[in-house]
C-alpha cells in the first residue's frame, strides 16, 4: 500500500476511537499500580510505615556491606525460584496443550451427550482455586488421602507416599493438579479455534481420502495454530506466575518455591515492599524475557491482517 | 441514647446532651473478630451486649480463617490509614509486626492489664507501649491414648526420649496386632508457622533459648538447639510418618482422632473435637504438658492466641477502647471460656468453679498456659515473619534429612544476622 | 479384520477416551459433593460411594452468612466484567486485527505486559486506587480491578480470531459504505459467536473465582464474593477446617457455572460451521 487513501485514514481513525476506551481503562487500571511497583522498587518502603521511605538506587538488586554481597541479584533462593518457575511452566503448559488439544478433538466430534461432557471437563476450571487447591491437599493426604488409598488398592503401590511432604513428590503432585485444573482452558480455546475453521477444506481432504491423522497435522493444525499460541502465551504467562497451588501443595521450601511464591513473602509475610517490589519487577523481566522469545521463536503473529 | 436524649439533640440541645451523657454519644465502631462459625458468634454476642448497655452501633466485620491472609488484609488497611475499622483481633505475633499502627492501651487499661497473664502483657508491651489487650490463649499440648497406655502398662512420658520409647513400643505392638496404619507420634510439621511454634518447644524444653533472646542476641545456634532439633529429625519415619512433614494442625488431628497414632502435639481445640459423638477415640484421649528435653530440661509450650488492638487511625479511639476493656474482662472471658472452651488470659479464671466445671482440664494446665514460650515476635518486631521463616526452613530441612542440625543451625545463624544487619 | 470389527473397535477406542477425559475431570467434584454430605470424623476415612446423607453443612452455609447474597454478588460482578470486557475487547481487536497502523504491534506487546507483573505486586497500588475513586467496598470497584486481569486475555484472543477471518467478509460491507461500527455488528459478530462465549465464558470464571482483589477491596459480609465467603467459613476454632461446610459450599458455587456452560454450548457450536459463511 503506497498511499493511504481517504478510506483508510477514515478507518485508522475509527480504529484509534475504538481502542481508546480500552486503553484509557487499562492506563488507569494498571498504569498506576504498576509503575508505583516499579518505582518502589528501587526504594526501602516498608509495609509498616508507608509515608516514609528513600530511594536506595539498585541496593535492592545488588549491595555490598562489609564485603559480603546483598540484594536479590546475589540471593540463591531467588535463582532457585527462578529455576523452580520455568520447570513448572515448561512441563505443566506442555502436558496442558497436549492434553487440551486432545480434549477440543474429541469435543468437536459430534456425539450423544456432548453437551453434558463439555460441562464436566470444564468443571474443574470453575471450582474456585482456593477451594480446589485445599480439596487435592485433603486427597494426597498420605494417611486417609484417596489418592494413596486408590493407587494401593490397585497395588501400584505398597506403601503411601506423602506427596505433599517432600520437594521431589510435591513437584509432581502441583503438576498434576495444575494440569487438572487448566487443561479446560486451553481445550476451550482450542475447540474454538476448531469450531471456527471453514468446513470445505475438510470436504476437499475427506474426498481425497487422506487419512485423518495427516488431515489433522497437515490441515488443522495449521489453521488453528493461531489461535493455540496465544492460547499458549496466557497459559504460560499464568503458570509463570503460579501462586495457589504451589502455596498449598508443597513444603514451601527453597526448593519449591516459585517467583510469584517469593515476591509475595517479602512483600506480604516481610512487609519488605521495597525488596518485594524489586522482586515483582525481576519476575516481570524473567516472564518478558521468556515470552518475547516464544514469540520469536514461534513466530506469532504480532502485525499482520488487515487493509 | 435514651429517647429522652435523642429528643433532646434533636431538639438542638445536643451540646447539652452531650456534657451530660459523656462519651454515650452514640458513634459506630467496626471490630474485626473471627471468621464465620461459632468464633464470629461468640465475639457479636459479647459485641451486642457491650452496645445494649452503650447505646453505641458495632459492625462485626469477619476476616478469614486463615492468618496469613488475615495478616495481609489487616496490613493493607493499616498502610493506607484507613479508618475503616477500629478494633482488629490479632495474633500472639503480630504486635511487633503491626504495632505502630495501633495506639497505647496503658493509657486506657493500666491496671485491667495486671490481671492478665504476664508473659502475654509483655509479649503485647513493643517499646513500652501495650498495643494489644490479651482476649484468649492457647498453647501446644501432648494428647495421648489413655487406653493404649493402659494396655500395654505406660505413664504418659515426662521427657521426649520418654516418649519416644513409649511411642516406638506401641506403634510396634500394635501393628503386630494387625493394625497396619498405628503411628507413635504426629505433629505439625509443614513448613509454616506451625513447625515454627513446634520447633520453638522442643529448643525451648532442651533449655535452648527461643532463636532470639528478648534483648536481641541470636541464640540458636547453640548445642541444646541442635540435640532437639536432631531428636525430633529422629522421630521421622520411625513414630511419625514421612507425611507429617506436610501436616498442619488438621492433618495431625485427622491421623489422631481415626486412632492411627498414640500420641500428638496439638492445641487445645483438638479436645472437643477428639472427643466428639462420632469420634472413633471418644473418651480415650488424655491431654498433658509437653515432655520435656532430657531429664534436666522443663516443659515448654508455645505461646498461641488472640489480642484486640485499636487502631490509631480510629475515629473513636476512646470508644474503641472501652469496647475492649468490656470484651477482655473477666466476666466476658468466662462466659466465652464457658461457651466455646477459649482459654481466659485472666488468671484467676483457671480457679473459677464454672470454668472448671465446662473445660475439665483447664486447671491441670494452668502451669502451662502461664508459662507459655513466646515466640521472638515482639523483639524481632517488623523482621518476625523473616526470622520465622528462615527457622522453619531450617528445621524442616533438617527433618527431611537434606541437612543434619549440626549444619542447619550455623547457616541460619548467619542468616539472622544478615536480617538483623540494621537493628531489629 | 473386517472393516465392521474396526468401526467398533474405533467407536469402543472413542467412547473409552470420553470416559476417562470425564473422570479424570469430574472425579474430584465427585469427591467434593461426597464429602459435603459428611459430618465429623466420617471426613476422615476414604470412602467411594455416599455412605451417609445429610444436608446439614448446605444448611449451615446458608445460616451462618448471607450466602445467597455472596452468591448474588459474584453473579453480578461476574456479568459486568464479561459485558465490560467483550464490548472494550471486541472493538479494540477489530482495530488491531483488522486496521493496518504503524505501533500495532507495539501495542499488543504492551497490553500484553500487564498480565507480566504478580497480582499481589499491584494489590496496594490498586487499593489505593479504589479507595481514592470511592469505591471501596462496592461491586463495581471490584469489577473495575478485574478489568486488569481480563481484559489483555480477550483482546488478544478476539485479535487472534479476528485476524483469521477472510479479507472478502467484510469488503463487500465496506464497498457499501458501511462504518466500522455497523461491519462489527453485522459482520463480525455472527462469525464471531464461539471465540466470543469462550472468551466470555473464561473471563467469567477468572471473576467468578478472584480472590485476592475480592478480600482486599471489600469489608463487609454482604458485599463479599463467593470465593472469599467460602474462606470465611471458619468451625468452632481457628485451627478446625469446616470441611463438609466448605465443600458443600463449593459445591453450591460450582452449579451455576455447569448451568452456564450448559446454556451457552448451542453457540459454542454456531459460528462458521453452522455455515454463517463461506470463507
Amino acid at each position: 500500500m503506497a498511499h493511504a487513501s481517504s478510506l483508510t485514514r477514515s478507518r485508522r481513525r475509527s480504529a484509534w476511537i475504538f481502542l481508546i476506551p480500552m486503553l484509557v481503562i487499562l492506563a488507569a487500571v494498571a498504569g498506576w499500580p504498576l509503575l508505583r511497583t516499579f518505582y518502589f522498587g528501587f526504594t526501602d518502603a516498608n509495609l509498616s510505615d508507608l509515608s516514609t521511605y528513600k530511594f536506595i538506587g539498585i541496593e535492592n538488586f545488588y549491595a555490598v556491606y562489609d564485603g559480603e554481597a546483598y540484594g536479590l541479584l546475589t540471593d540463591p533462593e531467588w535463582w532457585q525460584a527462578v529455576w523452580n518457575t520455568l520447570f513448572f511452566s515448561v512441563i505443566s503448559v506442555s502436558l496442558e496443550t497436549a492434553l487440551g488439544m486432545v480434549v477440543a478433538l474429541v469435543l468437536n466430534q459430534n456425539f450423544r451427550g456432548r453437551g453434558l461432557v463439555r460441562a464436566a471437563v470444564l468443571i474443574p476450571w470453575a471450582i474456585p482455586t482456593i477451594v480446589s487447591a485445599r480439596m487435592w491437599n485433603w486427597m494426597l493426604h498420605d494417611q486417609f488421602g484417596i489418592i494413596n488409598d486408590m493407587l494401593m488398592k490397585l497395588g501400584i503401590l505398597s506403601a503411601p507416599i506423602a506427596w505433599t511432604a517432600s520437594p521431589d513428590w510435591a513437584r509432581s503432585a502441583v503438576i498434576l493438579v495444575d494440569v487438572w485444573k487448566t487443561t479446560p482452558f486451553m481445550a476451550l480455546l482450542i475447540l474454538a479455534a476448531l469450531q471456527m475453521l471453514p468446513g470445505d477444506c475438510y470436504e476437499a481432504a475427506r474426498v481425497d481420502g487422506i487419512h485423518p491423522v495427516r488431515v489433522f497435522f497437515k490441515v488443522t493444525l495449521p489453521l488453528i495454530k493461531p489461535a493455540v499460541m496465544v492460547a499458549v502465551i496466557f497459559r504460560a504467562l499464568d503458570a509463570l506466575r503460579v501462586f495457589d497451588v504451589i502455596y498449598v501443595l508443597t513444603p514451601n521450601n527453597p526448593q519449591t518455591t516459585t517467583m510469584s511464591v517469593y515476591a509475595r513473602q517479602q512483600l506480604v509475610d516481610f512487609q519488605e515492599v521495597g525488596y518485594g517490589s524489586a522482586a515483582s519487577t525481576l519476575l516481570f523481566v524473567v516472564i518478558a524475557f521468556c515470552i518475547m522469545a516464544y514469540i520469536m521463536v514461534g513466530r506469532v503473529r504480532l502485525d499482520e491482517g488487515g487493509h | 441514647m435514651t429517647l429522652i436524649q435523642k429528643l433532646l439533640a434533636g431538639a438542638g440541645v445536643a451540646g447539652v446532651v452531650f456534657a451530660v451523657a459523656g462519651p454515650a454519644q452514640a458513634a459506630k465502631l467496626a471490630i474485626s473478630c473471627g471468621a464465620v462459625g461459632q468464633e464470629l458468634t461468640l465475639c457479636k454476642e459479647g459485641v451486642t451486649a457491650w452496645s445494649e448497655k452503650t447505646g453505641n452501633e458495632v459492625d462485626v466485620i469477619s476476616t478469614p480463617n486463615s492468618s496469613t491472609e488475615r495478616l495481609a488484609v489487616y496490613q493493607q488497611m493499616l498502610a493506607s490509614g484507613s479508618s475503616d475499622v477500629d478494633i482488629f483481633q490479632i495474633d500472639v505475633i503480630w504486635p511487633g509486626i503491626l504495632g505502630n499502627h495501633f495506639i497505647d492501651l496503658n493509657d486506657y487499661m493500666a491496671d485491667e492489664a495486671k490481671a492478665h497473664f504476664k508473659p502475654i502483657i509483655e509479649n503485647n508491651t513493643v517499646d513500652g507501649r501495650l498495643v494489644a489487650m490479651p482476649w484468649f490463649t492457647d498453647a501446644g499440648v501432648l494428647y495421648y491414648r489413655k487406653d493404649l497406655l493402659d494396655k500395654y502398662g505406660e505413664k504418659v512420658p515426662q521427657t521426649w526420649e520418654e516418649m519416644t520409647k513409649t511411642a516406638q513400643k506401641i506403634e510396634e505392638a500394635e501393628r503386630k496386632d494387625g493394625n497396619e496404619k498405628m503411628w507413635g507420634y504426629v505433629f505439625q510439621g509443614r513448613a509454616y508457622e506451625g513447625l515454627t511454634c513446634n520447633a520453638v518447644e522442643w529448643v525451648a524444653s532442651y533449655g535452648g533459648g527461643t532463636i532470639v533472646e528478648p534483648n536481641g542476641d541470636i541464640s540458636i545456634n547453640n548445642d541444646k538447639a541442635k540435640q532437639a532439633i536432631a531428636t525430633a529429625a529422629g522421630w521421622i519415619g520411625t513414630i511419625s510418618p514421612d507425611g507429617v512433614l506436610g501436616y498442619d494442625e488438621e492433618g495431625a488431628r485427622g491421623v489422631f482422632q481415626s486412632g492411627n497414632s498414640v500420641f500428638m502435639r496439638n492445641w487445645p481445640y483438638a479436645w472437643a473435637l477428639a472427643n466428639s459423638a462420632d469420634s472413633p477415640v471418644k473418651g480415650k484421649v488424655g491431654v498433658a504438658p509437653l515432655p520435656k528435653g532430657e531429664d534436666d530440661g522443663q516443659s515448654a509450650a508455645a505461646l498461641g492466641g488472640w489480642q484486640l488492638s485499636v487502631s490509631k487511625y480510629s475515629k473513636n479511639p476512646e470508644l474503641a477502647a472501652d469496647l475492649v476493656k468490656y470484651l477482655t474482662s473477666y466476666d466476658e472471658q468466662k462466659r466465652r471460656a464457658i461457651k466455646g472452651s477459649y482459654n481466659p488470659t485472666v488468671a484467676d479464671l483457671y480457679k473459677d468453679k464454672d470454668v472448671l466445671a465446662a473445660n475439665p482440664f483447664f486447671g491441670d494446665l494452668y502451669e502451662t498456659f502461664t508459662h507459655a514460650v513466646p515466640r521472638p515476635s515482639t523483639v524481632t518486631s517488623t523482621n518476625y515473619n523473616k526470622v520465622s521463616a528462615d527457622f522453619w526452613q531450617a528445621v524442616h530441612a533438617t527433618l527431611s534429612g537434606t541437612q543434619t542440625a549440626e549444619q542447619a543451625l550455623p547457616a541460619l545463624e548467619h542468616k539472622l544476622k544478615r536480617t538483623r544487619r540494621s537493628g531489629w | 479384520m473386517n472393516a465392521k470389527a474396526r468401526k467398533y473397535l474405533r467407536k469402543l477406542a472413542f467412547w473409552l477416551l470420553v470416559a476417562v477425559i470425564v473422570l479424570f475431570a469430574v472425579f474430584p467434584f465427585y469427591y467434593a459433593i461426597l464429602t459435603s454430605f459428611e459430618t465429623g470424623s466420617a471426613l476422615f476415612d476414604v470412602n467411594y460411594l455416599p455412605e451417609s446423607f445429610s444436608l446439614i453443612n448446605y444448611v449451615s452455609v446458608f445460616k451462618g452468612q448471607p450466602f445467597g447474597h455472596n452468591i448474588f454478588n459474584s453473579i453480578f460482578v461476574s456479568f459486568l466484567v464479561v459485558a465490560l470486557s467483550l464490548l472494550l475487547g471486541v472493538t479494540a481487536s477489530y482495530a488491531l486485527a483488522r486496521v493496518k497502523f504503524a505501533g500495532r504491534g507495539l501495542l499488543l506487546v504492551t497490553i500484553l505486559s500487564v498480565s507480566m507483573f504478580p497480582q499481589v505486586a499491584v494489590l496496594s497500588g490498586m487499593f489505593e486506587l479504589i479507595r481514592g475513586l470511592g469505591l471501596y467496598n462496592s461491586m463495581f470497584g471490584l469489577a473495575i480491578s478485574y478489568m486488569m486481569l481480563t481484559l489483555p486475555f480477550t483482546v488478544w484472543v478476539l485479535t487472534a480470531f479476528m485476524r483469521d477471518l477472510p479479507r472478502e467478509l467484510e469488503e463487500a460491507a465496506v464497498m457499501d459504505g458501511a462504518t466500522p461500527w455497523i461491519v462489527i455488528r453485522r459482520v463480525f459478530l455472527p462469525v464471531m459467536w464461539p471465540a466470543m462465549v469462550t472468551t466470555g465464558l473464561l473471563a467469567f470464571i477468572a471473576a467468578w473465582n478472584e480472590f485476592l482483589f475480592a478480600l482486599t477491596f471489600t469489608l463487609t459480609d454482604d458485599k463479599r464474593t463467593v470465593p472469599v465467603a467460602i474462606a470465611l467459613i471458619s468451625g468452632a476454632s481457628q485451627h478446625e477446617m469446616p470441611w463438609g461446610n466448605i465443600m458443600a459450599a463449593s459445591v453450591i458455587v460450582t452449579l451455576p457455572l455447569i448451568v452456564l456452560v450448559l446454556i451457552f454450548q448451542r453457540r459454542i457450536v454456531s459460528g462458521l460451521t453452522a455455515g454463517a459463511v463461506k470463507g
